[in-house]
């Protein structure tokens, strides 16, 4: 069984918005759109995203880190938001595991968006009808579009290759790779929904100078007749010894 | 099994719409990067990368994928707008004309200016991309008085680097981080090259490479670094000193490279009685003719202990010690005088003024010493220096930098940049994989020809200028004053006060032609800059600069052009409005006679092609002045008989040539009658077609062993020489020492037969000519009572927002609808501020009320916000009572455009050497507002009306490309 989804990369997302506006823009005149925007030039301007990036600060200074979180519906393999839903709206596709809202069975009543324990869905201003991540599913079958192109409009956009996409049942995808090579991690796992979307933590690379690195035979001050050495006022057994 | 959908996720939402893919370049920042629109029947329905272009390789950014909302933007300007007679300045209110009414006034008002004093017309551009053209537009003009926005952006980046390794970041060269094993940025550098270097440093982090990041925040980029060392805004000089000191100190350079590829063994006289102190040692003195760097001074060589020429076969000169010349001279290797100047950086010393502990500086020195040395890379890239030595490989030294403003912006960054050079140098990086490569035309000759005219004599009525409004100074006599050593431009560039100000300083038209200071200017042509907001220092005043008349009545800057696409807070103050188009109605070069896209392995110049047809009466800015260009009969523009010369400004960029028969012109590529040649050639007439044909760029990729050590490269450097990138095929030495800032220092001192410095400016050029990288305290910390503003303030840009541009985008601006002020919290709460608590920052200079936010991610002794989201009421088209005006907050406010020059006047805010603006000097301090204070941004200001062909901003927006066609 196929189960698409996003791995997202905590460790090179810059948190610079690409995979936020390239996602609108496609989806707004795509299958899902159009994604509207309330008071898009005036006070508390707001409209719907499917996908959005929350930054925050974990520790104190100087030992802080700045996290950038994109977060969008995470595909969950066991999903909250579609046996509440009263209609038959939202769904989860069979054949590759994307969570889907059926816009003409969408009443508006919000139920899913309360069950979602990921805060993934936003209601359409204008539409009110749910809407939330497709993971672009009106392009990744899409035949008129080259092969390397049929991806989720934020996975091409992603200018540090954060996002990556595939299935994660196939042991042999790259997303199931990256999350056995470097810890990926699903969100709240305690909830039970197995989100399909996981994230790979920071990796931090360290260095280490050995004492012995930094004095060497092939010193340059040597050629120049200057090999370091401490200053002459700094004390020396000369200054005590007068036997 | 559940009843299918009803809704097909999968069918096309428009069955049977027209779609065309269009390819041209970005300009939602000045990344430049390659992309393709989506056009549902003519309808932009949305815009990717291309992956086939060499800057972004497919990617696209924030910005770039919200460019529908700027094609769309309620803000636009769509017709020429004239002053409503009566109406003030700044009130923004208007009445639409015609093109042939406005290009009337123009034409009359600028050939009356050019045939009496052509100074009196002033062009200043901002983020522009078509300097060639607009500085060739002024030059033929017969004005000094043009630059664009490089002296308030990174000028002394460009400068500080070029003037040392004949190059520098960003469009002029960058980290190689495909090979780096260190990388180290220091300051806020996100902006310049984006997306390449968003991709360049993802790829690198997965490769192992190690990141470092010194910023007084952690945001953006840093914060995916391995490790961040925050540091005290403006005290990054002190740390690269103490770094070079640690370097030096342990012997963890590369002697090698220094020896052949710098000045470090060249002897310097250090008789300070001599007219030559401080100068190299000369083996003839004959008129130095060219702009090159001759291969005439001394090394004292090892092996037979005595001076010999540089180069000299088999010799191996000494990098330290003291010597005497048989005339009794006594000269020290430039290397010995850096070791001097560096012996008292120790880094005990730089961790008291930077706030980084000593040790941590110390382990940053040695990671980098170590990696350089042990790390090494070795291509089997055969290549051969211009002394004629033949080399097996090229070597790397991974560890790589990478800078801009956040060094730049300071009153020191020059001699900070300076420092960087020199430690890029120390390290063996230059132009070697794994450390800093250039991009074509770089590397120049240090610096590089182009000269300014020397004397006021250049400006004649009804003539061009005789030479370039800008250019690189190598001496005082390049300087571009009158007898008396005054200034001759408006923004006193090139003049004693600011003498390496090689990108002009736009910072200082507005107050300069206000106060007539060198001298009253008629009118001021503003191109797609914002300068009555954030683009000033002093936002203020100068607003009330620009609407301030004399006691004649008439304005003290009698006639104000704004040239722009949008309605900013500067239209607002503009006697006359043009509308321009946005980047995807016209054509644009990104052109190898400016700022190419060119890439490590070679040189790529770009364009842009109109993807849909312009908005209104919109007209490309290009066009404005080849139409003004014709009508005033500018000679490069006419043909003898007076007659328009080119239909347009795609003809235009097709047969001009820089000199008749020349070959060169704007674009490199497919020259020649049928394309055949590049770089130099006959006009194309099908040189637009062939650029569109292939993604709108042109690449020439050079041969491997012309890829690296171009500055000493014997083949790069003929190849360059033959392809007219550079006159001379000369080494291009590392200036570890700066004769150039000598020469200055000399003059201050009153030696040598060049030009000598007013008297009261003679101490200020003896002080900071220093020709070798010192640091000080920035200038206005110098002035300032630091008790009682103990905090420093800085901006950054977001990485969704370009400067002020896109509040107007209905989706740019839900990321970023107001600022916030970070404050470490325990900062914040010793000053009694809640988080999310309305506050004061104030400086010596003024005062802002804005949000706190506390943040982790900031070191104590800074606040900061993001640069630009405040916008002034009405502007952009946004509400009276929208978050970027009632909540945001525009740091300027803060910031002085002038300084007390300690003598009872003033000078600028920049600087010394190049005139950089100071923005990020200003201190501060802060304190909570009262409970009964407004809960709102303070200073505000007036609201503007929606300006006459701007749209209509709906309350709801629900865009979908072809809705009108939707069943």
């Amino acid at each position: 069984m196929t189960q698409l989804a996003l791995v997202i990369d905590l460790n090179v997302c810059v948190g610079c918005h690409a995979c936020v506006t390239s996602c609108k823009e496609w989806n707004t005149s795509g299958s899902a759109g159009p994604l509207a925007d309330t008071m898009p030039y005036g006070k508390d301007p707001s409209g719907a995203f499917f996908n959005r990036v929350q930054t925050f600060e974990v520790g104190e200074f100087p030992d802080t880190q700045t996290v950038h979180f994109p977060k969008s519906c995470l595909h969950c393999e066991d999903p909250p938001c579609v046996p509440v839903c009263p209609t038959g709206a939202s769904y989860k596709r069979k054949e590759d595991g994307i969570v889907l809202v059926d816009y003409d069975k969408c009443i508006g009543c919000k139920y899913c968006s309360w069950a979602c324990p990921y805060g993934a869905r936003e209601l359409d201003p204008v539409r009110k009808v749910m809407t939330k991540c497709t993971l672009c599913v009106d392009r990744i079958y899409d035949r008129t579009r080259p092969e390397a192109e049929r991806k989720p409009a934020c996975v091409l956009a992603c200018p540090t290759s954060a996002r990556l996409f595939g299935d994660i049942h196939d042991p042999q995808s790259q997303v199931s790779q990256a999350i056995r090579d470097n810890a990926g991690y699903a969100l709240m796992p305690e909830w039970g929904t197995h989100p399909a979307n996981h994230y790979l933590p920071r990796r931090r690379t360290s260095a280490r100078i050995h004492e012995d690195e930094l004095t060497r035979a092939d010193n340059p001050l040597k050629v120049d007749g200057l090999l370091p050495r401490p200053p002459k006022s700094d004390p020396s057994l000369d200054d005590v010894m007068s036997w | 099994m559940p009843p299918p959908p009803l809704h097909d996720p999968l069918a096309p939402p428009l069955p049977g719409a027209g779609t065309a893919i269009r390819n041209t370049t970005c300009y939602m920042c000045a990344c430049r990067c390659g992309i393709r629109v989506h056009l549902a029947d003519g309808e932009v329905r949305y815009i990717d990368g291309n992956p086939d272009h060499p800057l972004n390789k497919g990617v696209i950014c924030a910005k770039g994928s919200s460019g529908i909302m700027k094609q769309y933007s309620p803000a636009r300007l769509t017709r020429p707008l004239k002053r409503k007679p009566g109406a003030e300045r700044g009130a923004g209110e208007f009445e639409a004309i015609s093109w042939d009414e406005a290009f009337a006034l123009l034409e009359e008002r600028l050939a009356r200016i050019r045939s009496t004093d052509p100074r009196r017309f002033a062009l200043f551009t901002g983020r522009d991309q078509m300097q060639a053209l607009t500085g060739l537009f002024a030059r033929q003009f017969g004005t000094p008085n043009y630059a664009a926005h490089g002296g308030f952006c990174s000028v002394n980046m460009a400068a500080g680097m070029i003037y040392t390794i004949g190059g520098s970041f960003w469009e002029f060269g960058g980290p190689d981080l495909e090979r780096a094993k260190l990388f180290v940025m220091i300051g806020t550098a996100e902006d310049h090259h984006s997306n390449p270097l968003k991709i360049a440093i993802a790829k690198f982090k997965r490769d192992g490479g190690r990141f470092v990041s010194i910023n007084p925040v952690r945001t953006g980029y840093s914060a995916i670094a391995d490790e961040w060392m925050p540091i005290r805004p403006g005290t990054d000089g002190a740390l690269l000193l103490a770094l070079i000191h640690e370097l030096v100190a342990l012997g963890l350079y590369d002697r090698d490279f220094l020896v052949r590829y710098t000045n470090a063994g060249q002897l310097v006289n250090t008789d300070e009685r001599n007219d030559e102190f401080g100068m190299f040692v000369r083996t003839e003195v004959p008129k130095e003719e060219g702009c090159f760097d001759p291969q005439n001074k001394l090394w004292w060589d090892r092996a037979t202990n005595r001076p010999v020429v540089t180069h000299a076969e088999g010799a191996d000169p000494f990098l330290l010690g003291e010597f005497r010349l048989s005339d009794g001279t006594a000269v020290k290797p430039a290397f010995q005088l850096l070791k001097e100047r560096v012996d008292a950086y120790t880094p005990e010393w730089a961790a008291g003024v930077t706030g980084i502990p000593a040790d941590a500086i110390r382990r940053l020195a040695h990671e980098m010493g170590v990696t350089a040395r042990d790390q090494k890379i070795e291509l089997p890239i055969a290549w051969t220096d211009i002394w004629g030595r033949e080399h097996e490989t090229v070597t790397g030294n991974p560890v790589a930098f990478h800078a801009m403003r956040g060094l730049a912006a300071h009153s020191n960054g020059f001699h900070t940049i300076r420092a960087l050079a020199i430690l890029m140098t120390l390290l063996g990086t230059i132009d070697r994989p794994g450390g800093f490569r250039h991009k074509a035309p770089f590397p120049r000759p240090i610096p590089p020809c182009a000269k300014t005219p020397n004397t006021p004599l250049a400006i004649k009525p009804d003539h061009p200028l005789d030479g370039l409004a800008l250019g690189w100074p190598a001496e005082p006599d390049d300087l571009f004053v009158d007898e008396n050593g005054a200034p001759v431009r408006i923004d006193k560039a090139f003049s004693w006060e600011y003498p390496l100000a090689v990108h002009g300083m736009m910072h200082d038209v507005v107050t300069n032609a206000w106060r007539g200071d060198p001298y009253p200017i008629d009118t001021l042509l503003l191109f797609m800059a914002n300068m009555a907001w954030n683009s000033t220092m002093n936002t203020v005043e100068v607003r009330k600069m620009l609407n301030d008349r004399g006691d004649d009545g008439e304005y003290k800057i009698p006639f104000l052009v704004v040239c722009d696409a949008f309605q900013s807070e500067t239209t607002a103050f503009a006697d006359l409005v043009l509308p321009d188009t946005t980047y995807l109605e016209r054509h644009d070069v990104m052109s190898m006679l400016d700022r190419p896209i060119s890439e490590f392995e070679g040189p790529v110049d770009s364009v842009r092609i109109p993807v849909v047809p312009p908005t209104g009466e919109c007209k490309p800015f290009q066009e404005v002045l080849i139409e003004l260009a014709g009508r005033l009969k500018l000679p490069a523009f006419v043909r003898p008989d007076g007659t328009r010369r080119f239909r347009d400004y795609p003809d235009f960029i097709v047969n001009y040539e820089t000199e008749p028969g020349s070959g060169i012109g704007f674009l490199s590529g497919w020259r020649g009658k049928g394309g055949e040649k590049f770089m130099r050639g006959e006009p194309n007439p099908r040189q637009w077609e062939m650029y569109a044909q292939n993604n709108c760029i042109f690449q020439y990729r050079l041969p491997p062993s012309y890829q690296y050590m171009r500055n000493w490269n014997k083949g790069y450097l003929e190849w360059s020489q033959r392809n007219r990138i550079q006159r001379y095929a000369e080494p291009i030495l590392v200036h570890l020492y700066s004769e150039v800032l000598q020469k200055f220092r000399l003059a201050a001192r009153g030696k040598g037969m060049s030009r000598k410095p007013p008297a009261h400016l003679a101490a200020r050029i003896d002080t900071f000519f220093d020709p070798l990288p010192f640091y000080y305290e920035p200038l206005e910390a110098q002035r300032t009572d630091r008790t009682r503003y103990p905090l420093a303030a800085v901006t950054q840009r977001p990485m969704a927002m370009y400067h002020s541009w896109d509040s107007q985008n209905a989706w740019l601006r839900q990321i970023h609808a107001h600022n916030h002020l970070y404050v470490n919290p325990k900062v914040a709460r010793a000053a009694g501020i809640e988080d999310g608590a309305w506050m004061w920052v104030e400086s010596p200079w003024g005062k802002v009320r804005c949000i706190c936010k506390h943040s982790e991610a900031v070191e104590p002794g800074t606040v900061w916000t993001w640069n630009a989201i405040g916008k002034a009421d009405g502007a952009w088209r946004l509400a009276p009572d929208a978050n970027e005006s009632e909540l945001g907050f525009l740091l300027n406010h803060l910031i002085s455009d002038e300084l007390p020059d300690g003598a009872g006047g003033r000078i600028s805010n920049s600087d010394p050497i190049t005139g950089q603006a100071a923005w990020y000097d200003v201190r501060v301090r802060i304190y909570p507002a009262a409970a009964d204070e407004p809960r709102e941004t303070w200073p505000r200001f007036a609201a503007v009306p929606a300006a006459p062909g701007t749209g209509s901003t709906p309350r709801l927006l629900a865009y979908f490309a072809r809705r009108k066609a939707r069943p």
